[in-house]
């Protein structure tokens, strides 16, 4: 695949970068998340940034895009110093930024979400729908980015919602397109889609920065990378000048492994066994279709997919916080289907949620206090009626801050003070010390840095080792890939396939996520 | 039996609009303030602070319309209060609403105290007119009905309409809207998300005065120790069970009013003692809330915006 | 009569070591409530505006609230009495709050729970006092109970928001007691609306003659303590902060949520209704219509000034005890309308709803007052 080089004009004229920012720092209660950056994009370049999670690239943007305030540094854009104080001057000044999380309004249509905070006018006061739909459909031709304009923007599949993300950006007059993690949603279809856009978007004269903490995608779009580790710059390089292995290097300061260790002892008994399981989701539309499939004890079973095909939907459903209106689901033969979540966990299932600080902790509760959750009502922390046991609590939560080496100042602290794969590893002692026969993980290393991310999957693989049979649910394609013994595909609601990851290519895994048959 | 058919004629119905005016001016402030994120609480306080001020500045001046003016000036004052301590202090809207009620009962009975020697009982002042439109009010019975009343109850109309139009069909309500559902989304847009948010709370408090403007010059003349009765709560489930729209609150709000005018039509009956007819609006209320299970979602999210 | 001294002696011992655990947590938590207390001061700041501008002198005001409040035991006395019913309701309110809900309906279950308290009191005859009053408290309690089951009933199954059921169901209250003591329990032949005085064996006795302190403060006190042991030492108190921090991770974690607001909503309204009971079989000895001047309403401030712990609570109490009482020597003395503790109980309401409010303004004034002093 060629990249398109700029040649140099034949007299020099200096054209200064798009952007540049200078010394830039910025610091959090407890964390220094910028450390004097020093950061330039050319004109009319893709740049990526690239760094684990928690280095410092989102925060930087934010900068950039005026969402936070800096502490100390200077921006230039084209050459000319800007003070950024919220996102109306960054967009004054031509910068358009694309988040993780998609900044729409659910009950909006995609027209009035792409022209909100620049409205066309009729009559002075009204709100003129007709030419706004006239002016957005001319961007999405001139950008060739297909969207149906009319429809509620809730109802989109994700990679046109992310359209929809870009075609605001544009609409608002940006020149530079900040995109962020954009990848992390899509298909590896839609992916390849994303990549055709941002080299359209090039060749229009935009300049585009792309942050990314995955290695080989950076590498294939991009003009030139710079790496960030722990809130500081190590380097900036040309794509075309390195390779996988010297960005990983970059980005973590070691070798980085990337194979992973996992004999397996051969498969038993069924543990887990979910028969035609359908249920709705919060708008009562069908999300779970028919699911049927089975984990067993020494086996970790991944589910490979695009979020929104009803994996959130199925872990509710397992673990009794969704109500299931056919099916079965079966625990070691015991029908659980109904039954609440107090007597799931009692039952033997653990569960590992996707978002650790709205599900898995109370926050405003000390160490001790989570770990007992879910346990708390039972000997040995309950005596007699209703008397909490504390001193058991502390003796166990003691026991679990030494054996998973939870860095904490005490038991004590409230689980808020605590860094995200400290958090993690809280989460983790508590369900695992259960000595469960299930446990179902959820995104268990989302935005934790490496050190954290492999600690949390060689416990995936011990706790397998045991005896556990583990679901794992996971939108990290690479992470189902090196841990699962088996791979289940879910679509729109339903398994549609389920292979053996030594006998599967990614890219048929990744047809089969987008629900299209590989041949 | 004869006597209970007997309460049932125009002038119930017409009492019906009339008393269902405030609610709906409370109903319509709460609406505001819900929209962009912001839970009012306090529209009780503030119609009564409203009703209280309209009677003091029409004692004073001898003009009724003043005294409005005062109460609309007064209730978006409040409301801006509010705004300044959830918004900018990220305080706690429920607390703050209740302070701005407890603060509004003990201040409207201190002052009456100081202006008339007796603890929130005012004199009698100028009342508000009470207008017949010409054409509307010789229809048969509906003209009865909606043809004469004071003007504030055909300004609540208008204001009913005008809201729709202001959230569903000017730039300003898109962003009031995306303000309420996705602050995040409506600052990476450009929009100013808490001055929307203020704006919004002057706009319900402004409404919560007219509607207690209504009740102490409309409705009556005179400013009475807690007026307002609990009508601030009720409007605010008369908003909610009209799905936070403006004609639905309007709808539920009439409700509201009817059980207000048959309450008072029962009691003259004398079928009934008295305290326990009163009871009937406030059952009511209790009987939509759990009435409309599930099918109320609010349309907004009222997490305080912190922006980093 | 021996027994009895025993008795009281060891009451008052088991409040006072109560009073000292207590006061041992208050002591670990009172640097962090230096915004309630600047809170009070800044309230006490405004209401002096508004006493002057109305033309009241606020030194006479608040000196004479002070010297009817704390000047000799009489004055003492009444504060502590005053103080007493706005203990439970403002643990009413507390409890409730820290499963996430509000419970502004204390004022409607505390009246429930005193004219339930009230019929039992004036319905039996000859019963020893060791049996009566804790039927008539329980009594109390129940009735409270149920007005709180209610709204939380409602809440927990079908959604319906409690801050507007709980404040509706006060107006129901109110109306359906005075209906009570207007109609059907009304004293025969009297003017006021009240009931016959309840039997004597029914009586919680008075502790400091001539005041009309009772030993209700004794029960106001071990339900301090005791809704400190729940929330912090039982399985109850564990599960009902969890939902109120975070309801996802305490469903998650197998917590049913409803049963919870259920418990948490139907205990706040059995600790207001107990708050009436004792007012009715301590001081007053009889339901009378509006005997409550807003016992409800200054709970809730109490708790937000104490800030949300029971020791607080108890020290926050004496506090708007001392408002009312002192205020009562205050009209009489200087006639400024005793709304002023409505209005100055609303501003501190106000100025602690938002502790960054306070923070604000120590910045921009007091705080160098502050620094300057260290």
């Amino acid at each position: 695949m060629t990249r398109k080089v700029k040649s140099p004009p034949p007299f020099f004229i200096h054209v200064p970068p798009a952007i540049e920012m200078r010394s830039i720092t910025k610091k959090f209660p407890g964390v220094v998340a910028n450390d004097r950056i020093d950061f330039t994009v050319e004109k009319g370049e893709i740049h990526g940034l690239l760094g684990e999670n928690g280095a410092g690239k989102t925060v930087l943007m934010n900068i950039l895009y005026g969402l936070y305030g800096l502490d100390e540094g200077q921006i230039f854009i084209d050459g000319k110093e800007a003070e950024i104080d919220g996102p109306r001057t960054a967009i004054k000044l031509g910068i358009g930024m694309v988040h993780q999380h998609f900044m729409i309004v659910p009950s909006l249509t995609v027209a009035e979400n792409i022209v909100l905070g620049n409205e066309p006018i009729m009559r002075k006061v009204l709100l003129d729908t007709n030419k706004a739909l006239k002016s957005v459909t001319e961007f999405c031709d001139r950008y060739k980015l297909e969207v149906d304009l009319k429809a509620p923007i809730h109802a989109l599949p994700v990679g046109m919602q992310q359209r929809v993300e870009i075609l605001k950006a544009l609409y608002r007059g940006a020149d530079i397109l900040i995109l962020d993690e954009p990848t992390s949603v899509l298909t590896p279809q839609e992916v390849q889609e994303l990549f055709k856009a941002i080299r359209a978007l090039k060749e229009q004269g935009k300049t585009v920065i792309f942050i990314s903490h995955k290695l080989q995608e950076v590498l294939t779009i991009c003009d030139r990378i710079t790496v960030l580790r722990r809130g500081r710059v190590v380097g900036t390089v040309k794509a075309g000048e390195t390779n996988v292995g010297e960005l990983a290097t970059m980005m973590v300061g070691r070798e980085v492994f990337s194979t992973f260790e996992k004999k397996r002892p051969e498969a038993k008994k069924t543990v887990l066994r979910v028969e035609n399981l359908e249920a709705v989701d919060d708008r009562n539309l069908p999300a779970l279709k028919g699911v049927s499939f089975e984990v067993c004890a020494f086996e970790i079973l991944g589910i490979a997919g695009v979020e929104g095909n009803g994996q959130t939907e199925l872990v509710e459903a397992l673990t009794g916080l969704r109500k299931v209106t056919s099916g079965s689901i079966l625990l070691n033969n015991i029908d659980i289907t109904r039954a609440p979540p107090h007597e799931r966990i009692q039952q033997g299932t653990s569960h590992v949620p996707e978002d650790r600080q709205k599900r898995g902790l109370i926050m405003d509760f000390s160490v001790m206090e989570n770990m007992i959750l879910g346990s708390h009502d039972r000997p040995p922390f309950a005596k007699g009626f209703v008397r909490l046991d504390i001193k058991e609590a502390s003796d166990y939560a003691n026991k679990l801050i030494e054996e998973f080496s939870i860095k904490t100042p005490s038991k004590d602290t409230p689980a808020r003070h605590l860094s995200g794969g400290t958090q993690q590893r809280v989460v983790l002692a508590r369900e695992f010390s259960r000595n469960p026969r299930l446990i179902i993980a959820c995104q268990p290393t989302r935005g934790l840095d490496v050190g954290a991310t492999e600690y949390v999957r060689s416990k995936l693989v011990d706790m397998r080792n045991e005896g556990c049979a583990v679901l794992l649910i996971s939108a990290d394609l690479d992470e189902t890939w090196a841990l699962s013994d088996r791979i289940a595909v879910m679509y729109e609601g339903r398994i549609v396939a389920v292979k053996d990851p030594e006998k599967t290519s990614e890219s048929e895994l990744g047809l089969l996520m987008a629900g299209a048959k590989p041949d | 039996m004869v006597e209970f058919l007997d309460i049932i004629n125009v002038g119930l119905f017409a009492a019906t609009l009339r008393l269902a005016t405030p609610i709906a001016y409370g109903s319509l402030g709460g609406l505001f303030s819900e929209r962009a994120g912001i839970v009012n609480i306090g529209l009780e306080g503030m119609m009564l602070t409203g009703a209280f001020a309209g009677v003091t500045v029409s004692y004073f001046t001898g003009s009724s319309w003043l005294g409005v003016l005062a109460a609309i000036l007064i209730g978006g004052f409040l409301g801006l209060v509010h705004g300044l301590i959830t918004v900018r202090f990220a305080g706690d809207q429920i607390v703050s609403g209740t302070g701005i009620n407890i603060f509004a009962l003990g201040f409207t009975a201190y002052m009456s105290q100081i202006l008339w020697g007796s603890r929130g009982a005012s004199e009698s002042v100028q009342g508000l007119p009470i207008i017949s439109i010409p054409f509307l009010k010789d229809i048969p019975i509906v003209g009865g009905i909606i043809g004469t009343h004071t003007p504030l109850v055909y300004l609540m109309i208008v204001i009913t309409v005008l809201s729709y139009i202001v959230l569903f069909k000017t730039p300003f309500g898109l962003r009031i809207r995306a303000v309420g559902e996705r602050p995040e989304a409506a600052d990476t847009a450009g929009i100013n998300v808490f001055k929307t948010k203020y704006l919004c709370l002057i706009i319900s408090g402004m409404l919560a005065g007219l509607g207690g403007a209504f009740l102490s010059l409309g409705h009556l003349s005179l400013f009475a120790l807690g007026m307002t009765g609990g009508r601030g709560f009720i409007a605010l489930a008369a908003m909610i069970l009209g799905k936070w729209m403006p004609f639905g609150a309007f709808g539920a709000s009439v409700l509201f009013g009817f059980a207000d005018a048959l309450q008072m039509r029962l009691q003259a009956l004398g079928l009934l003692p008295p305290q326990i007819i009163l009871t009937i609006p406030y059952v009511l209320t209790i009987a939509v809330l759990a009435g409309v299970v599930g099918k109320a979602i609010p349309p907004s999210n009222y997490k305080p915006y912190v922006k980093e | 009569m021996q027994n009895l001294t025993e008795h009281w002696k060891a009451l008052i011992r088991t409040t006072r070591r109560l009073l000292q655990r207590l006061f041992a947590e208050l002591k670990a938590a009172l640097p962090k409530m230096l915004p309630q207390v600047i809170a009070i001061l800044l309230a006490f700041l405004v209401g002096a505006v508004v006493l002057a501008v109305t033309g009241y002198s606020p030194l006479d005001a608040y000196g004479a609230m002070l010297s009817g409040a704390f000047g000799d035991t009489f004055g003492i006395g009444q504060t502590f009495t005053q103080a007493t019913p706005i203990i439970f309701t403002a643990l009413a309110f507390l409890f409730a709050y820290k499963s996430g809900l509000f419970n502004i309906g204390a004022e409607g279950q505390f009246l429930v729970g005193a004219f339930t308290a009230a019929l039992v009191g004036i319905s039996f005859e000859g019963l020893p006092f060791f049996i009566h009053v804790p039927i008539a408290l329980i009594a109390g309690a129940m009735g409270g109970a149920l007005w709180g089951f209610i709204p939380a009933v409602l809440k927990a199954r079908l959604g319906a928001h409690e801050v507007i059921t709980t404040m509706m169901l006060s107006y129901v209250a109110l109306y359906v007691t005075g209906y009570m003591v207007n109609y059907p329990f009304k004293e025969p032949g009297s003017w006021v609306a009240q009931t016959v005085f309840i039997s004597p064996s029914a009586e919680l006795p008075r502790i400091l003659q001539p005041t009309q302190l009772s030993a209700s403060i004794f029960v106001a006190v071990l339900l301090a303590g005791l809704t400190h042991y729940i929330l912090q030492k039982t399985t109850i108190g564990y599960e009902v902060r969890a939902i109120g921090s975070n309801p996802s991770a305490a469903e998650s974690g197998g917590i049913s949520i409803k049963k919870g607001i259920v418990l948490a909503l139907t205990l706040s309204g059995a600790m207001a209704g107990l708050g009436g009971a004792g007012e009715v079989l301590g001081v007053h000895r009889r339901f009378i219509e509006g005997f409550s001047p807003g016992y409800g309403w200054d709970g809730l401030a109490v708790a937000l000034v104490g800030g949300l712990n029971p020791a607080g609570v108890l020290l926050a109490s004496v506090l708007f005890g001392a408002l009312r009482s002192g205020g009562m020597t205050m009209t009489r003395t200087t006639h400024v309308p005793l709304d002023i503790a409505t209005i100055l109980q609303a501003l501190v309401i106000l100025f602690v709803a938002a502790p960054k409010l306070v923070k604000y303004l120590m910045k921009k004034g007091g705080f160098k007052w502050w620094n300057s002093s260290t």
